[in-house]
């Protein structure tokens, strides 16, 4: 990956399927993940857009970000519809209704759309195996709603419905690990990607693309609003998300796990965390607590990447 | 010239299905809508009808992958039945807003609790204003023909709008009738496959399901209810299309022995067949009653049923749903409503029964007649009657 850094930058495309003028907030680290995405996606994409801050951010009537066929319907079903557009081009060029071509079905949503309300719809639409792309753009918690927690907020985090406070400090459970959900669905391709590292993800968003059935990737976009962070350190976290080894980057090709990118030494979590007044409340044996976990967690990652 | 066959209700539906040549089918199994879906089924399996069979996990997938069909073109059609058209619920909402063409037949069933999965109209209640074109039938001949015509009136380019056929749980759904099964030939001439304008591809990217704020939302439901307005006459055409091919014809609003009848009984449904019988002794009896049927449920055909309606002294209105807490069953609170502004309009006696499956014989039918002429000359201080209740 770090050779890929040297020349990839001069073969991306210039041209944007999700364009300037949408209504993300300032150093909004989706909307940078969406545009990455949507430039591996080609002419030939059709996107299925859970509610969220992405639909909020780009969809306003009547005006849209999309340069591409784009549907929302609602918040949990975007792996259902996908399904549903999927199955009908199929069967559309199958009785010769559609020419025959390659068109990619790609469903997007957030974390919440994903880990909690639209879970089933997800496990469903991967089971059967519909090809398809299902994108997960992680920032932690309901961002579009107001910063209520979901169960991609991270242990400890305060958000408006785990605020801390004298009794509870902040999110009492830990994330959701959703990747892993993807892969004991046994489909051919899940990975995890950040925009702090545009070619990786871009990569890996052609490779669930070329994928003949389902493939997931989970995205970690900042988000400065919920974070509490500051709108021009977006890159900087997301890159020591992947440094302390909160958010590895690997994939898992046939069940096969492939870590992305292995730190020589991983960063102490503190400086990721100092960075985020939703963490700053954590005593130090809290975050000691966390540091703990994430090492072991990283850890058992590493080990089933041998 | 179609074949004629004694054959099981949702079986025929579903070869109904199969003469319509759908591409998608979105399925999850609920009593008592399964033998469709099983039915279509066997039929893709065996290789007799060419579509793509979607078996989701549960009843919102179902109606999400028909949405998702829908908008990339294909023609499509789920079954459903209580607590799984409910599970729909929001997205019926979406499907109607979107004007997306689809057909889902609704075998009829009583929402829990306490649990029953035998027939009323409680859940086709609940979804009164989704959005949908809603057709109430009678037989298992209508159940056939209106599916076919279901399919014809939602990809009219004037309507766009999805369909939903209704056939009661159990008492229509699973009898086996002797059913005229429409030529394939025939009906691939009266069902050319009506492409929407308006689909997801690369070709031609479009957006659909944008957010609307407040200064566009109320356009955006204007103009489907515009559509809604306007699509009683397309159905008249295509049911009068229908008759001229197939020899059948279907009205908004039927009437049995109306003629100088000064009390009629309103039934939806296939108890409209009881009713019949109960009408047929009490007139042989020499009491003065007609029935009145209502095949279009939305749009709510408003002129044909006021029409109906002149020199008529009493309604007796039955119901096979509650409007808990309301005035009386929602479909004569509707139909209280849509005469309210009438000079002459005859008295109206809300009943309510045949829930959960419980049976209305033709004798009480005949009590239902009978104690409704009393009740509508001297009331009885309630909003409504409950037929048949055990105290």
């Amino acid at each position: 990956m770090q050779n890929l850094g040297i020349y990839a930058s001069r073969l991306v495309t210039k041209e944007e399927n999700f364009v300037p003028g949408h209504r993300a907030c300032i150093g909004c680290g989706e909307a940078l993940a969406v545009r990455l995405a949507a430039k591996a996606f080609g002419h030939n994409t059709i996107v299925v857009n859970a509610t969220g801050c992405m639909e909020i951010v780009a969809s306003q009537l009547p005006y849209t970000s999309w340069k591409l066929p784009w549907i929302h319907t609602l918040f949990e079903n975007s792996a259902a519809v996908a399904s549903g557009v999927e199955a009908g081009l199929r069967a559309q060029m199958r009785k010769g209704k559609l020419p025959q071509e390659d068109i990619n079905v790609v469903a997007i949503a957030g974390d919440g759309a994903t880990l909690d309300i639209g879970l089933q719809a997800l496990s469903g639409a991967m089971e059967r195996g519909h090809n398809f792309l299902y994108l997960c753009f992680d920032n932690e918690a309901y961002m579009n709603t107001g910063i209520q927690r979901s169960s991609a907020t991270p242990f400890g985090a305060s958000t408006t419905t785990s605020p801390a406070g004298k009794v509870h400090s902040g999110q009492t459970s830990q994330k959701k690990n959703m990747p892993e959900i993807a892969v004991a669905h046994n489909i051919p391709y899940v990975a995890t990607a950040c925009p702090s590292y545009p070619f990786d993800l871009i990569e890996k968003v052609k490779k669930g693309l070329a994928t003949k059935g389902p493939a997931y990737i989970h995205i970690m976009s900042v988000c400065p609003t919920g974070w509490r962070c500051d709108t021009e350190i977006t890159i900087k976290l997301g890159r020591l998300a992947v440094e302390t080894g909160i958010f590895p980057l690997y994939e898992v090709e046939n069940g096969q796990y492939k870590m992305s990118l292995v730190p020589e030494k991983l960063k102490p979590i503190d400086e990721y965390m100092k960075l985020q007044r939703r963490f700053r409340h954590l005593k130090p044996d809290a975050l000691a607590g966390i540091q703990t976990r994430v090492v072991e967690e990283y850890e058992k990652l590493l080990e089933k990447a041998v | 010239m179609g074949q004629r066959v004694g054959i099981e209700v949702s079986i025929a539906l579903a070869d109904a299905v199969k003469l319509a040549n759908v591409d998608v089918i979105a399925a999850y199994p609920i009593t008592p809508q399964t033998h469709i879906v099983e039915h279509l089924a066997e039929l893709v399996a065996e290789g007799e009808l060419d579509a793509e069979y979607i078996p989701v996990e549960s009843e919102h997938s179902a109606m999400s992958a028909c949405l998702g069909s829908s908008a990339a073109g294909a023609r499509t059609f789920t079954a459903t039945a209580g607590q799984g058209l409910e599970l729909m619920h929001e997205v019926l909402y979406v499907a109607s807003g979107m004007r997306l063409p689809m057909v889902m037949a609704v075998a009829n069933r009583a929402l829990s609790a306490p649990l029953s999965v035998w027939g009323d109209h409680s859940d086709a209640m609940a979804v009164r204003d989704t959005g949908w074109i809603q057709i109430f039938t009678e037989n298992g001949q209508e159940v056939v023909d209106q599916t076919i015509c279901a399919f014809k009136i939602t990809e009219h380019h004037k309507v766009l709008l999805p369909v939903m056929v209704h056939l009661d749980g159990f008492n229509l759904s699973h009898v086996i009738e002797p059913i005229e099964m429409p030529d394939e030939k025939d009906v691939c001439e009266f069902l050319p496959f009506n492409r929407s304008p308006l689909t997801l591809h690369p070709l031609r990217p479009v957006a659909m399901g944008d957010f609307a704020p407040p200064v566009v939302f109320t356009e955006a439901k204007w103009a489907q209810e515009q559509a809604m307005l306007n699509v009683k006459d397309t159905i008249l055409e295509i049911w009068e299309e229908f008759a001229q091919k197939f020899g059948r014809s279907y009205k908004p609003v039927e009437c049995y022995k109306c003629e100088g009848a000064k009390t009629l009984l309103f039934t939806m449904g296939s108890f409209s067949e009881t009713a019949m019988t109960a009408v047929d002794k009490l007139r042989d009896a020499g009491v003065n009653v007609g029935l009145i049927r209502l095949r279009l449920w939305r749009p709510f055909p408003f002129e044909e049923f006021r029409a109906a309606m002149k020199g008529v002294e009493t309604l007796l209105v039955l119901d096979r749903a509650i409007s808990s807490g309301g005035p009386g069953g929602p479909v004569a609170s509707e139909i209280k409503a849509a005469l309210y502004n009438e000079v002459e309009k005859p008295r109206i006696v809300s009943f309510i029964g045949g829930l959960g499956g419980r049976d209305i014989t033709v004798t009480a039918f005949e009590k239902i007649i009978v104690d409704g002429i009393e009740l509508a000359a001297s009331g009885s201080g309630r909003e409504y009657e409950m037929v048949g209740v055990r105290e």
